[in-house]
């Protein structure tokens, strides 16, 4: 299966998405370059990678979410393409308007870094097909600007539609229902978490519970 | 022209940069300090001219996030 990263100017997760996307579907992810207008040919999954992209000028994901790139992101997406934005990522996809809401500054305003308790949601997405809806996992967050906001209407929409993916079972950041992660796209074939599945995806990580997702990926997509 | 594009978060959303703004100010013992929000402003230098359509268009694509934002765009007077 053929995948892609993209990266951009700060990106610092990418290799690490693309380690996780190699042990899972057997192929190295092609890394494109933020300044690219297309994915290659037969890419069946893009990972929207974790970092600083831009210096987190202007807003956390704000410049990144403007390059050509994004552009064949959101085709790709629209089209059913699986998309998984990891913590930048996930700013990204909501800068870009791939996902609804805004990742804000963290409510205690510090910097969080370290693993979190979380329940799986009930959401229906390819990225979530080898764990069950309540499941309690662990995976390592590292952000400042984590805290989820949508307005209450949005929220409402986002549970009604079982489009929540992760949700924190601990005080992290100050989220809005504790949303860690939704989907959207036509089949929930886009993905945004805050926490990092890449960091916990081999047993050299001491937990692999984040490896399920790029399993579960492959599995849905294959 | 220079224009001032000015960024606020909307009302209700939660601001921690400015609670704890205020918390040092209480601390500094500056008395009957509120709520305090932080915004920024955005200085744009533009041809002679421009249309403030053409600034509204910047405001809404890029410069302010609509979601948690609200922007004002003060224009030269």
């Amino acid at each position: 299966m053929r995948t892609a990263v993209i990266v951009f100017p700060g990106s610092n997760c990418d290799r690490d998405v693309g380690v996780a996307l190699e042990r899972a579907t057997g192929r190295r992810p092609d890394m494109v370059w933020h300044t690219d207008t297309d994915l290659p040919d037969g890419t069946a999954a893009v990972a929207v990678p974790g970092g600083f992209s831009y210096g987190d000028y202007l807003r956390s994901g704000a410049v990144a979410a403007r390059s050509p790139v994004m552009r064949a992101v959101a085709d790709a997406a629209a089209r059913g393409l699986p998309v998984l934005g990891v913590c930048n990522g996930f700013q990204v996809l909501t800068e870009a308007g791939l996902l609804p809401g805004a990742l804000m500054r963290n409510r205690g305003l510090n910097y969080v870094c370290r693993p979190v308790a979380l329940t799986v949601g009930d959401a229906r997405s390819p990225f979530l097909s080898a764990y069950r809806a309540g499941e309690a996992v662990t995976v390592p967050v590292a952000h400042n600007d984590g805290s989820y906001y949508a307005d209450d209407e949005m929220l409402d929409r986002l549970e009604g539609e079982g489009r929540v993916a992760f949700r924190y079972a601990e005080p992290v950041n100050g989220s809005a229902r504790s949303i860690a992660g939704i989907v959207g796209g036509p089949h929930g074939n886009v993905l945004g978490m805050m926490p990092h599945p890449e960091r916990a995806a081999e047993p050299a990580h001491g937990n692999t519970d984040g490896a399920r997702l790029f399993q579960g990926l492959l599995a849905a997509i294959a | 022209m220079r224009v001032d594009v000015h960024v606020t978060l909307k009302p209700g959303v939660l601001d921690p940069q400015g609670r704890a703004i205020g918390h040092a100010l209480g601390a500094l013992g500056f008395d009957g300090v509120g709520e305090v929000r932080v915004g920024k402003v955005i200085r744009l230098e533009l041809a002679d001219g421009t249309p403030p359509d053409r600034v509204d268009e910047m405001c809404r694509a890029l410069l302010a996030n609509t979601v948690i934002e609200n922007y004002r765009v003060e224009l030269p007077a």
